[in-house]
């Protein structure tokens, strides 16, 4: 069987944790876990995760550490971690939004709030996901900036930029990063099958991308199998994305 | 050797309108429920409320008593979104200060600390400055003269928060793998409000765990209160986890205000009864 779509967001999630070392991988949400649990069984060796609460495990699901709340938020400032978060709305600058919708004295949506993207943008690598890329979440503006991105934290000084390093965006799409001289977003890669036009149409600003693009790799047979047979047996990557 | 055992009325009888009120837990998890349902069975309201938030929030801002809400976040975590919070701010409610959360944890330990404020690198940049433009930064005094975020401390009136165990003399315990900050909210509190799924004698509190269970020391507990399932239906591991059917029907009820009405009636009053 091909790789669907969603496999391949595994991978392209997976590969965000490329070459990071020795750090806490912390994944938001179901494809981000399924790639960080990926990249540590194969390239990313050394990644430490935790169980989604206080503990740490190792590959093989022994417990190798403790790593409560206070602990995990004082992690953060040391930088030894690379999170990839969820977002209601992210601009082209990579600033992120999961606190409200509309004016945040009277939002029309409230939604989770802040929680740690304030700091975790400031101290440590970030990463997003975004499983349906749309103009409402690829947006001009954010209505309230959580997670800073590089248009801001270079507004707001040396200390906001010393650690910031805001650094790939994965959607169901493709992937984005913002290695351009204006640290605005830009296309890494497309997933089979997405046309540039499609992903134009899917965003809320200019999102170009050349008519021949640079596409998603391929999940190895290696990969698939540990994706369907191992990570994820039961197939809940599919309900978040659809082919 | 003085024995603070009392009851959640009681300490509920303690607390007073316009008080600034620390919660303990962390969202849906390990949530003084017994004591946050005693708030809600006295008169006391226009509340300052501090909290990582989770139905305790819900459970009083539905009822009104929240003037002001501190927080980062407020879920039911398998349930994202709390349903009464986000009534509350969509109908506007309540007053909130929106803090990430690292910064509710060094203002919770600037207050445990007697400081003022501490410095973190967290906020700049974000529209946690825009939303609390009082918020204000500091330059360190030392060569690099980095500006940093003064998170100001967060000193509580009161603290609320559910252990597994503790002994009469407020000694508290925790046995599951994370103690949340109950014992920064309790430090930071002038009066700290334990509840506890048992009392035990202190010469029983080493028999469940290692000494770095005790997570609450008694000078900073004010009272101590015995509440079986004092959680529910948050989770308290290992005694219990989440009861998740109960909280799919408490944010089921909370979409219609007929339904809510009997559901918290039903949830609140029974003294002592934390399983409705």
């Amino acid at each position: 069987m091909n790789p669907t779509r969603a496999e391949y967001a595994v991978v392209a999630c997976a590969e965000t944790w490329r070459g990071d070392g020795e750090v806490l991988a912390a994944p938001m949400g179901l494809i981000p876990s399924l790639g960080a649990r990926l990249a540590r069984l194969t390239f990313a060796p050394d990644l430490l995760l935790t169980d989604g609460e206080a503990l740490l495990l190792d590959a093989a699901g022994e417990v190798e550490g403790w790593l409560p709340y206070r602990q995990h938020l004082a992690l953060v400032t040391g930088g030894r971690r690379h999170v990839m978060m969820g977002a209601s709305q992210l601009d082209r600058y990579g600033n992120q939004n999961i606190s409200c919708i509309g004016d945040w004295h009277r939002p029309t949506r409230q939604l989770l709030g802040v929680r740690g993207a304030p700091v975790n943008t400031l101290n440590n690598p970030t990463s997003y996901w975004v499983p349906r890329h749309s103009p409402r979440v690829f947006v001009e503006r954010v209505d309230m900036v959580c997670g800073v991105g590089h248009d801001r934290a270079a507004a707001a000084g040396p200390s906001a930029t010393r650690f910031h390093d805001v650094r790939r965006v994965v959607s169901d799409l493709g992937v984005f990063d913002f290695e351009t001289a204006d640290r605005t977003m830009r296309v890494r890669s497309l997933h089979p099958g997405v046309s540039p036009a499609a992903l134009q149409e899917a965003t809320g600003f200019p999102l170009p991308a050349p008519a021949d693009p640079p596409r998603t790799r391929e999940p190895g047979a290696a990969e698939l199998r540990l994706i369907r047979t191992v990570l994820d047996p039961e197939g809940l990557r599919e309900r978040e994305v659809r082919a | 050797m003085s024995d603070k055992v009392m009851t959640a009325d009681e300490v509920a009888a303690g607390l007073r309108s316009g008080m600034t009120v620390g919660i303990g837990g962390w969202g849906s998890r390990r949530k003084p429920m017994a004591l946050v349902k005693a708030v809600l069975r006295s008169g006391v309201t226009d509340l300052t409320v501090v909290s990582f938030g989770g139905p305790d929030v819900g459970l009083l801002a539905a009822a009104g008593r929240i003037r002001r809400l501190v927080t980062a976040f407020v879920t039911l975590d398998s349930i994202p979104l709390e349903p009464h919070f986000r009534a509350a701010r969509q109908h506007g409610g309540l007053e909130l200060t929106e803090l990430d959360e690292a910064m509710m944890m060094w203002g919770l330990t600037a207050a445990a600390h007697r400081l003022p404020f501490l410095p973190v690198r967290a906020g700049l940049g974000s529209d946690v400055m825009r939303v609390n433009p009082w918020l204000r930064t500091v330059v360190s005094p030392y060569g690099d003269g980095e500006e940093l975020l003064a998170v100001p401390a967060l000193r509580l009136d009161a603290a609320l928060v559910h252990l597994n165990r503790a002994d009469a003399r407020g000694n508290g315990q925790y046995l599951g793998p994370d103690p949340y900050f109950d014992d920064l909210f309790c430090e930071a509190a002038d009066a700290a409000y334990v509840s506890c799924e048992r009392v035990v004698d202190t010469a029983d509190l080493l028999k469940a765990a290692g000494p770095q269970s005790l997570l609450v020391k008694r000078q900073f507990v004010t009272g101590v209160v015995e509440a079986p399932h004092g959680a529910h239906f948050t989770s308290c591991v290992p005694d219990y986890d989440r009861d998740e059917a109960f909280q799919r029907e408490y944010a089921r009820a909370a979409a219609d205000p007929g339904t809510w009405a009997a559901f918290a009636e039903r949830l609140v009053s029974g003294a002592g009864r934390e399983r409705p």
